[in-house]
């Protein structure tokens, strides 16, 4: 079977890991870093993703997209609070969020397809082979409209999603692989944007999910932002400058933020210094640890009660669980890891990189999906009750959250009037009693043949897959056909709207890659047309007429090639100039190295 | 009610792919392809159990961890359609019914929907022994909600105060239905194991009315203690 790797697509960062051999593992780039910051940035030069767009948000806030994950599968609406904290603009089309960065308006999981190509295309570096497949892991809270936008973003970047897989249930399967954990396990999940409790049951290489909760809109981000407030309000009231229209500061403060954050988790103080616009001097600001813990204790309290709602459906309370793992990296803050102590009576493990744990699940997932590992089997659940409107607004329940998937309901429909031709489903997710405060997932229409009233029978499955997501399927009862449906996203994507996305991303892949051959040919030709100037200075005695000319006249020829937007002329001429320049170069060498030996040797002389 | 059921479900007796004769197994002997579960079958047969209500519920873990090993869709990533398929619908049914029979209460409902044709959701009913005392508490959760709208403390306190009281009269009436519930189980278990005569027919049936019968006051009485805890926060 081909190879499938698995990716943790975070809201700050990104990783891609694999199985090598019985040990999963993380693949790094380049420059060894195993995170790919979730970042995408437009910049002259062409689209930048991972560190390249971290160093954009500075310089180049508005254009720089990050946390992509939290406007996955929802509508402006759900994020109008946090709008202020977002230095590029946001707008609704259709249902789902579109971010405005230059003159493109893009959705949240073509932001994602961007990362997850970078990610991809490290590990084709890595492998030399083309990925197809992957598992890609989302918060166990995502509802099924977030898990399709995953799914979306995965197919726009080219790969076939073989499994959208939980994230504290992910660091369960790496724990239970690397450190061979048994029992009742509590998974606390903390990232940069979500929050996750888990409670799993591991018994002989089954990993059952007891039950899951969490909050998709809590994590470390909120954290930075209590302390952007602070700073803000602070620099408004001293220095008199107002943060609107100010993207540059907005960001500076919120990255100067996160790094205090980051360095309170060692240190007892840390100072943030923020360069201030008009010429009015520097913000400089010492926050120790403690104010920081008093400024997120009611965030962190946020996360207590999923805990005991998580707990309370598993019929289970803090004594029962044997062990606690803490995945994400908010969990490296002190405070919480007191608290998650506190709260369960026992030190939590933190063995396993938080950073890493979710990425190295996903690749022991994706290798017992490939036959790979054989003894181990995750049993999941859906983490938010399914049901459909019923008349007065309420909603009737279908699927109760915390219910093993796979799983499916049928429900049986029929006509309240003589000849009604549909009826109209509206599907919803959540636990409250009305609709309207509830999430809508979708609404179809029935097509039903024209009979007496309540003569058509037609019963709609509801079938939960192992990825979480829904689909619906509808028969007739009385000739046993099919009905086909379409289902409308409330908020998502149409599957028309994706294969058009992964049509252009095509496109724009080609046009990047030209893009990105052009510039390298251009740099590269800047660099040794710079180095071929500084070898003639040197070159007195080493070189014919005859020589110089050719060397001249392919400098020139390379300067022209350099002003065309193709790539291929750039690298012949830079060929040619290197060809001209060889015999220069080997003397130029020998004579640096004679010199070299001449230093050596007189300075052995005792 | 006369109700027409089949003691065992019919088991399967030609595997979709090839056709061979095959007894009920999870995969052909032949083929060794994985098999759909028969359409006869309900939750109890599914897990490989009789229609008992005692049920030991770690060999109904083992089984069922046993038997996601077997269909779970996990393992059939890179097989064709039907398999995957099949697997899908499979560990659909046995998830279903392993939730389903886990759970004492939901096993219960689950047998009186095969027995005796009740609905999914079995309606409340006020126990009548406790008449006097659900009116009360109504009064007080209204006089409560209206102490607390006027911010009267002392009111307020003397009504929860009250109020918990009464909620200890409902869980022990709570834990007294459910104690009968376990002895209709053992009952009921002891009818099943008897052969068929008329007097086992109406035994069952009356076993079966009376758990109804408690299912449908248990519930009047959790939706009671919801409000009641919605009430004292």
């Amino acid at each position: 079977m081909a190879r499938i790797v698995g990716i943790d697509l975070g809201t700050t960062n990104s990783l891609i890991a694999y199985m090598n051999g019985k040990t999963p593992t993380v693949i790094a780039g380049r420059e060894g870093h195993t995170l790919v910051p979730s970042i995408v940035a437009y910049t002259p030069a062409g689209l930048v993703v991972g560190d390249a767009a971290k160093d954009q948000l500075l310089r180049n806030p508005e254009r720089t997209v990050y946390s992509v994950k939290r406007f996955m599968g929802k509508g402006l609406a759900d994020v109008t609070q946090e709008l202020q904290y977002f230095p590029y603009r946001l707008s609704e089309q259709d249902g789902v969020i579109r971010l405005h960065v230059g003159d493109k308006a893009l959705t949240p999981p073509e932001i994602s397809a961007m990362i997850l190509r970078e990610l991809k295309a490290r590990a084709e570096a890595f492998f030399g082979e083309a990925i197809r497949k992957a598992v890609i892991t989302v918060p166990a809270y995502f509802n099924d409209s977030q898990r399709q936008a995953t799914k979306d973003a995965g197919k726009i970047a080219g790969l076939d999603v073989i499994r959208i897989l939980n994230e504290p249930t992910a660091a369960s399967l790496a724990y239970g692989l690397q450190k061979r954990k048994q029992g009742l396990i509590a998974v606390y999940d903390l990232g940069g944007g979500t929050f996750d409790i888990s409670i799993l049951k591991i018994k002989g290489g089954i990993f059952e999910v007891l039950a899951t909760n969490g909050n998709t809109h809590l994590g470390g981000d909120d954290f930075d932002r209590r302390l952007v407030d602070l700073m803000m309000a602070e620099i408004k009231a001293a220095h008199r400058v107002s943060l609107e229209g100010r993207p540059e500061l907005q960001q500076a403060l919120r990255v100067g933020a996160e790094q205090a954050k980051c360095r309170l988790s060692a240190e007892e103080r840390a100072e943030v210094r923020i360069p201030l616009p008009d010429q009015r001097g520097e913000y400089r600001r010492t926050i120790t640890r403690t104010e920081f813990e008093k400024l997120v204790a009611d965030l962190m309290e946020k996360t207590l009660e999923p805990t005991r709602r998580a707990l309370a459906d598993a019929g289970l309370s803090t004594t029962d669980i044997d062990e606690v793992i803490l995945v994400g990296g908010a969990t490296r803050t002190p405070l919480v890891r007191q608290q998650v102590q506190a709260l369960f009576g026992k030190v939590p493990h933190s063995e396993l990189n938080p950073d890493e744990v979710v990425a190295l699940g996903a690749a022991v997932q994706a290798a017992i999906l490939s036959g790979g590992i054989q003894d181990m089997l995750l049993l999941d659940v859906t983490p938010l009750t399914l049901g459909i409107e019923t008349m007065g607004g309420v909603m009737s329940s279908l699927i109760r959250r915390n219910t093993t998937i796979p799983t499916s309901a049928k429900e049986m429909f029929t006509t309240f009037v003589d000849g009604q031709t549909s009826v109209d489903i509206h599907i919803l997710q959540g636990e409250r009693e009305l609709t309207k405060d509830n999430r809508s997932l979708a609404r179809f229409q029935l097509k039903i043949p024209p009979l007496p009233a309540g003569v058509p029978r037609i019963e709609v499955t509801f079938m939960i897959d192992a990825n979480g997501i829904l689909n619906v399927t509808a028969r007739d009862v009385r000739t046993g056909e099919a009905q086909s449906l379409e289902v409308k996203p409330s908020y998502g994507l149409t599957d028309q709207a994706v294969e058009r996305m992964i049509q252009e991303s095509f496109v724009f892949a080609q046009q990047d890659i030209k893009e990105r051959q052009r510039i390298e040919a251009r740099n590269e030709a800047e660099s040794i047309l710079r180095a071929t100037e500084k070898a003639l200075a040197r070159a007195d005695g080493l070189v014919t007429p005859e020589e110089l000319a050719a060397i001249r006249d392919a400098s020139a020829a390379l300067t022209a090639a350099m002003a065309g937007d193709d790539h291929r002329p750039i690298r012949q001429a830079i060929e040619a100039l290197n060809k001209a320049t060889y015999g220069l170069a080997e003397r130029l060498m020998d004579r640096s190295l004679l010199e070299a030996l001449k230093d050596k040797k007189l300075s052995q002389t005792p | 009610m006369e109700t027409v059921r089949k003691e065992l479900p019919l088991a399967r007796s030609m595997c979709w792919h090839c056709q061979s004769d095959i007894g009920g197994e999870y995969f052909c002997g032949q083929c060794v392809k994985v098999q759909p579960l028969s359409k006869d079958s309900d939750y109890f047969s599914c897990l490989g159990l009789s229609r008992k209500l005692n049920i030991d519920t770690g060999s109904l873990e083992t089984k069922f961890y046993e038997m996601s090993r077997a269909f779970h869709p996990d393992f059939y990533v890179g097989k064709s359609e039907m398999e995957r398929a099949v697997s899908l619908a499979n560990s659909a049914t046995l998830n279903q019914a392993y939730h389903t029979l886990k759970d004492p209460i939901l096993r219960a409902e689950y047998l009186l929907r095969l027995e005796a044709g009740s609905s999914k959701d079995i309606p409340g009913k006020a126990p009548t022994d406790l008449f006097e005392t659900l009116l009360e508490i109504q009064e007080h959760l209204e006089e409560l909600q209206a102490a607390k709208a006027r911010a009267d403390t002392t009111e307020s306190a003397r009504l929860a105060a009250q109020l918990k009281g009464e909620r200890t009269t409902l869980e022990t009436k709570r834990a007294a239905l459910e104690a009968r519930l376990a002895e209709l189980f053992h009952i009921w278990d002891r009818l099943v194991e008897k052969p068929h005569d008329p007097s086992v027919r109406a035994g069952k049936e009356q076993a079966l009315k009376e758990m109804r019968d408690i299912l449908s006051q248990r519930s009047y009485l959790n939706t009671m203690l919801a409000n009641v805890a919605e009430a004292l926060g």
